[in-house]
């Protein structure tokens, strides 16, 4: 039932109450106006209910302290917050876009556009997890593309913010979610894991590129807890064109242990957003569900549930950090070939989570623009590469950890830059340019990088060059 | 408005100062010192002093265990805070001590309620240490904020209108908002003596127009602190515990 002073035509602090968007649930959604603002802005208040506290009016005060607290293009702007026992209401920005439940009629979609919003989805999970919620209920109302074409989260109700009361947890000791999309973890109760909004993902990602759900639509908690134990038909049995990466991704993301899913939603953005790099494993070639035999050890193994460990979201992300290393090929010393490689060695001996991009820059001219085009080009990039595992071989057993990617830019640092910043990456590590005459003439990249990365920057000298003596 | 809150300071004054200092930097309007002003530390006379100071001038003090065992001469504590309320008392001048004396146990401002414990029976300063000890608190009062001290452990609890409590460990420098339709009690960690592991300094500040509270951690000179305890001779478990933080 909707308050009675939420009725299109009615003005409350200032906002003019428009028509109805939504009107089922917990919560009542209109379009509201205000002179003074131009934004597009919707308000919500929570659905009325008899008694004692509803999950409609906790839900709502979740959202209330948790999106003014968020800010950037993957999530709707908070522009204000009534009273709350007169007016519990939130008017936030109208996200103009398409929500992804339009696209359900389309379903299956082709396997590159799976990735290309697999990947938007995923990289606004990581910023919301950079801000420290976990959302909890993520599926295809809940997401938003932009008109830019950037996914938004909307709807914080079932959201965790690790700074701030779960009252959720606190005053509903059974889990809320959404059947279909709900992590294993999550079906227990916890709701600590920003690894349970990678699960939800899998499941839209599985969802849109079969037009099955993984675990169908369960109802009641016999139904809900069978992904504890039993695994989802492999996509490929499904689809028998089914890529091996996509497969290897969704199915990875589907794993009842968190530990076993990607680290970080911006490790699962990364694999998105480079198939040709993901590692496959046995997973991307599973044909058929496991045998009831494992399917009923794992049913009474108590030791197969997921593992549960208390860590803040922060925590989380920097435990699984993506570096990116870049190794300038062309002019680079076996010396600093080498100090690379160490500094590689040492993070990941201090962060076992960590992932390294290995970078170079195929510089263009700007005359030849087309050059890749051609076979020379394409020579080139495939050179590159090679000599990039060439630099990576001897880190041994790193290599599942290692990608490798050659760029293609006129300008080495802005290429570094904007790699960094569309995959959120975490540190970069380059060696100082070692000619210190060159260095004059065509100016530092690694100044450059230092000065304007979204990051930290490490830069790597060999222990001993003497020419960068005066 | 923005109000510094200060509990059980214990007369270390290198953590008082530099809480002080923070709270002036992050433009403190008012002030309440929850009490335990003294006992533990070598400092009480110049803590007692600054806080008689603050209370001229318009902040709030309220009456702790230890301010009330000064006061009190047949008051018998436990070890080791019997010798050093002893010695605390002979530091102290008649003044402050029949300062210390005229607390009030609680103090209501608003719909906020400050005291030093439990406000189920402040002068029985039981411990607000888990969720059924903070209901009954929350029940014992009409106001719909409580701050308090003397656990010397930082802890927030929330009560719905329906009487359904939250617990939350808050994190420091996170403003945690202090939603109207809830009812609130705040546990000020300790500004000189913390128990929770964390050596440094614990107080908080309340926006009173936001509704919010954001608790601080202060890193302070705890050598120095630690060393004028064991220059006074007072027991030498006083000192050593504030570099643990425990």
């Amino acid at each position: 039932m909707a308050p009675p002073w939420l009725r299109e035509g009615t003005t409350i602090d200032g906002f003019l109450i428009g028509d109805l968007i939504h009107q089922r649930g917990m919560a009542v959604i209109r379009k509201v106006t205000r002179p003074e603002i131009a934004m597009p802005m919707l308000i919500k208040a929570p659905s009325l209910f008899e008694g004692e506290d509803s999950a409609a009016i906790v839900s709502f005060e979740m959202e209330q302290m948790i999106l003014p607290r968020l800010s950037g293009i993957h999530v709707p702007k908070f522009i204000a917050a009534g009273d709350f026992p007169a007016h519990p209401y939130i008017v936030m920005e109208h996200i103009a876009g398409h929500s992804l439940l339009g696209l359900l009629e389309k379903l299956p979609l082709s396997y590159a556009e799976v990735a290309v919003i697999g990947a938007k989805v995923a990289s606004a999970l990581h910023d919301l997890h950079c801000q420290h919620v976990i959302h909890l209920d993520v599926k295809p109302s809940n997401i938003v593309l932009r008109d830019n074409g950037e996914a938004a989260l909307i709807d914080f109700g079932l959201s965790h913010h690790d700074q701030l009361p779960d009252l959720m947890h606190e005053q509903f000791r059974i889990p809320y979610g959404t059947a279909p999309y709900m992590a294993p973890e999550q079906v227990l109760g916890i709701r600590s894991d920003a690894r349970s909004d990678l699960f939800a993902l899998g499941v839209l990602l599985y969802f849109f590129s079969t037009n099955l759900r993984p675990f169908g639509d369960p109802r009641g908690k016999r139904q809900l807890h069978q992904r504890l134990w039993r695994d989802p038909i492999p996509p490929r049995k499904l689809r028998p064109d089914y890529p091996a990466w996509l497969q290897e991704i969704v199915l990875r993301c589907l794993e009842v242990d968190p530990t076993r899913r990607h680290p970080t939603a911006a490790q699962l953005a990364f694999d998105l957003s480079h198939p040709d790099q993901v590692k496959l494993t046995a997973r991307s070639e599973r044909l058929r569900r496991d045998p009831w035999s494992a399917v009923i050890r794992r049913r009474f193994n108590p030791d197969a549930a997921p593992s549960v460990f208390k860590q803040a979201v922060a925590a989380q992300i920097s435990a699984a950090p993506i570096v990116a290393v870049a190794i300038d090929l062309a002019e680079g010393s076996e010396a600093l070939a080498e100090a690379l490689r160490t500094t590689v060695r040492r993070m990941a001996e201090i962060v076992p989570g960590a992932r390294f991009a290995c970078l170079n820059v195929l510089k263009q001219h700007r005359i030849e623009l087309d050059s890749t085009l051609d076979q020379e080009g394409q020579n080139k990039h495939l050179k590159r590469l090679v000599e990039l595992k060439h630099w990576a071989h001897p880190l041994g057993t790193l290599e599942n950890q290692i990608t490798f990617h050659v760029l293609e830019a006129i300008d080495p640092a802005t290429a570094l830059l904007e790699y960094a910043r569309a995959n959120a990456v975490d540190h970069v590590v380059l060696g100082a340019r070692t000619d210190s005459a060159l260095r004059n003439i065509l100016g530092s990249v690694s100044g450059e990088v230092v000065a304007k990365a979204p990051c930290t920057v490490t830069v790597v000298r060999p222990p001993r060059q003497d020419d960068a003596l005066p | 408005m923005l109000i510094a809150l200060f509990a059980d300071i214990h007369a270390n004054r290198e953590a008082f100062e530099a809480c002080l200092a923070h709270a002036r930097v992050h433009r403190a309007q008012h002030w309440v010192f929850l009490g335990d002003h003294v006992n533990y530390g070598a400092d009480p006379e110049w803590v007692v002093g600054t806080i008689m100071d603050y209370v001229s001038a318009g902040s709030t003090a309220i009456l702790g265990n230890h301010d009330a065992a000064v006061a009190e001469p047949r008051s018998i504590m436990d070890s080791p805070a019997q010798p050093a309320i002893e010695w605390t008392r002979v530091q102290l001048g008649a003044a402050q001590r029949a300062f210390l004396a005229g607390l009030p146990l609680t103090v209501e401002h608003g719909d906020i309620l400050f005291v030093h414990a439990d406000a189920t029976a402040p002068r029985k300063w039981n411990y607000v240490t888990d969720r059924p000890d903070a209901v009954r608190s929350l029940r014992a009062t009409k106001c719909r904020m409580t701050f308090c001290g003397h656990v010397h452990r930082p802890a927030t609890y929330n009560m719905s209108e329906t009487g359904r409590l939250t617990a939350f460990q808050p994190v420091t420098g996170a403003a945690v908002p202090l939603l109207p339709q809830r009812r609130w009690l705040a546990v000020i960690g300790s500004v000189g003596q913390p128990r929770d592991g964390n050596p440094a300094a614990s107080y908080a500040m309340l926006d009173t127009e936001r509704s919010e509270i954001t608790y601080f951690r202060v890193p302070y000179d705890v050598e120095t602190a630690a060393a004028k305890i064991r220059q006074a001779g007072l027991p030498e478990i006083l000192a050593e515990r504030l570099g643990w933080g425990h």
